[in-house]
């Protein structure tokens, strides 16, 4: 299994840094990248300095943060299909990537995140984190019912808490920006999601968040196979449920919050990949969220080549593409499962 | 037989004192004093809404007392840690469709997270735990199968293997016959039986199944309208004029194999029940 995830990673791995603008040889990015190995610097294929600049300059981080991303939203998906009991459950779906755009926005628009390095966009991962936690606590709050959480309730409450959420960032873009140079291209970048022109400053603000949170959610592997068979039934096997519960929902939201700070908001990674690895790895979280890590890190590296290469000069925000995806396998999971009739 | 074993029966192993709870302010347990002892074979009856799960979730510690007590070996419940009171504690829900395709396997070893620290791996003793609690339900040949796909009556049978797997010397189980057929009625309550008698676990059952409480068990309790209506031996409690005063129908009772008494409903209807 750990195979067949990891050959399409390193497949993805070689178009994302091969194709592009400028198309490079594969076999001479994979000698290139050898070649800055220690020990290996003989293969060096000769690459020219603008290559050269191309492949590890833009391209690498930028295919750095997409892993990220991919793997970040996965996880989340991953984590609140099991919090709320419900495998229809994701990031953007109910909301909870919208709550953590707006944070970003206004961290962005009210200069705290304008600054540039480390401190200054340290502000925007952190104001995303209150957005998301706080959207996912009103989510959950709003859509219990009698200790589950409806598959209806849940959608209807994420739908409409996922609008507020983008039409407050949305608002809060135009009206907070300068008035002689207001543009609606920010506002398109934090609606759609997009890893274009990521630099490794973006890769190293977000990893630490995204390590931490990610490690920590597959020790609570346990805790969330066993949460997946109800609250009572959770607590009677010895977990201290409300106190996990609590975890996972900072956990999950850091982890969107993480990926949304740097890449705005990528729709159904978090829908789409849980649900093949649940097929390919089974439900037991502890293979299914490494599994969901790699396979989400994958699909958006992909996503991302198609974006810059389909329309190229022209560039994509990646999230069309997810959206395109994932939208209607959405609609087909709904379809499929008898018991997600409201 | 069963009788003098009830009375040479051991201390209260679980209890509750002075006990009122409910939902959101809405008492559903008015002032209930009840003790499971040591080896005992209780069922919990009384009709729809009268409080039995409630009452069963507050044992369980799942729903926190309005006032009055909890004592699991004498010690207030809710102060110790959860992990330690599943060790001495199963508990056997209601059963409710499973939202993911775990297999049978899979949900059977989860039984064992009590005994397990988040990193660390089964051991042999918990495989071994595993696969008894698997063939004393009869449920090894569905070890593979998704919980998902299972019937009623399967996932019910699943379900109570994973309350065996926790090894706990304390089971509570809220109407573990209710989705069987005869046949499996009848395992369900030969396999509690037998884990009553020959390992001295101690049980609390739920039932709505009156001639299966009266058969199996050592002690009714009896409850109407959140409150304690009667205890003692099935023959007891089990009176025609109590099963009509609590579930508001006629009944004829009669003495059943092994001189339990054997409960027929009688119907309102003219010539139903006519000779």
């Amino acid at each position: 299994m750990w195979v067949a995830l990891v050959a399409p990673l390193i497949g993805s791995v070689m178009m994302s840094l091969s194709f592009g603008a400028a198309s490079l040889a594969p076999s001479d990015v994979g000698l290139a990248l050898l070649s800055r190995l220690p020990g290996l610097a003989s293969l060096d294929p000769g690459l020219s300095g603008g290559e050269q600049t191309i492949v590890f300059d833009l391209r690498l981080p930028r295919l750095a943060l997409a892993l990220l991303v991919g793997a970040s939203l996965s996880v989340a998906g991953v984590v609140m299909q099991a919090f709320f009991q419900n495998p229809m459950a994701a990031p953007s779906i109910i909301g909870i990537s919208a709550g953590a755009s707006l944070g970003a926005t206004v961290a962005v628009v009210s200069g705290a995140g304008a600054g540039i390095g480390f401190a200054g966009l340290g502000a925007v991962p952190v104001a995303a984190f209150a957005g998301a936690l706080l959207v996912t606590a009103l989510v959950y709050v709003l859509s219990r019912r009698g200790g589950r959480t409806p598959v209806g309730v849940l959608l209807l409450t994420g739908i409409a808490m996922g609008s507020l959420m983008s039409a407050l960032a949305a608002l809060v873009l135009v009206m907070g920006q300068d008035p002689s140079r207001r543009d609606l291209d920010q506002v398109v970048y934090w609606m759609l999601g997009s890893v274009a022109g990521r630099t490794w400053t973006h890769v190293l603000v977000v990893l630490p968040y995204i390590g931490i949170a990610g490690v920590l959610t597959w020790i609570f592997g346990r805790d969330l196979n066993v949460l997946t068979l109800g609250d009572d039934t959770a607590w009677y096997l010895g977990l201290n449920v409300e106190q996990v519960r609590l975890i996972l929902l900072a956990l999950s939201s850091l982890l969107t919050a993480g990926a949304v700070a740097v890449s705005g908001v990528i729709g159904f990674v978090g829908l789409v990949v849980p649900h093949l690895m649940r097929i390919i790895a089974g439900p037991d979280h502890r293979a299914l969220l490494p599994a969901s890590a790699l396979a989400g890190g994958t699909l958006l590296v992909l996503a991302d080549v198609v974006a810059r290469t389909i329309a190229a000069p022209t560039e994509i925000p990646v999230g069309i593409i997810t959206s395109l995806i994932g939208a209607p396998f959405f609609l087909y999971l709904l379809h499929r499962r008898r018991e997600y009739a409201m | 037989m069963r009788s003098a074993v009830a009375s040479v029966m051991g201390e209260a192993v679980l209890e509750a004192r002075g006990l009122h709870c409910g939902y959101d302010g809405v008492e559903v347990v008015t002032d209930v004093n009840v003790a499971l002892r040591r080896g005992e074979f209780l069922a919990l009856i009384g009709p729809n809404g009268s409080g039995k799960t409630t009452l069963l979730r507050a044992l369980a510690g799942r729903l926190s007392p309005a006032s009055g007590q909890i004592l699991l070996d004498g010690e207030p419940m809710h102060s110790r840690p959860r992990q330690k009171v599943a060790r001495l504690l199963a508990v056997v829900p209601q059963i409710s469709s499973p939202p993911f395709e775990f297999t049978v396997g899979e949900v059977v070893a989860m039984g064992r997270t009590p005994h397990l620290g988040r990193l660390q791996g089964e051991r042999p003793e918990d495989r071994a735990a595993i696969e008894r609690a698997l063939a004393l339900t009869h449920t090894e040949r569905l070890r593979d199968r998704p919980v998902t796909e299972l019937s009623g009556g399967e996932f019910q049978r699943v379900v109570i293997a994973r309350a065996l797997a926790q090894e706990a010397p304390l089971m509570l189980l809220d109407e573990p016959a209710a989705h069987l057929d005869i046949g499996h009625q009848v395992d369900i309550f030969d396999l509690l039986l037998r884990l009553n008698r020959d390992e001295g676990r101690s049980l609390l059952c739920v039932s709505h199944d009156l001639n299966l409480a009266a058969r199996y068990c050592d002690r009714l309790v009896a409850m109407a309208e959140g409150r304690l209506a009667a205890s003692g031996a099935p023959a007891e409690v089990l009176t025609e004029e109590r099963i009509s005063e609590l579930y508001r129908c006629s009944v004829r009772v009669e003495t059943g194999p092994g001189g339990r008494p054997r409960i027929t409903p009688l119907s309102a209807l003219a010539g139903v029940d006519a000779p």
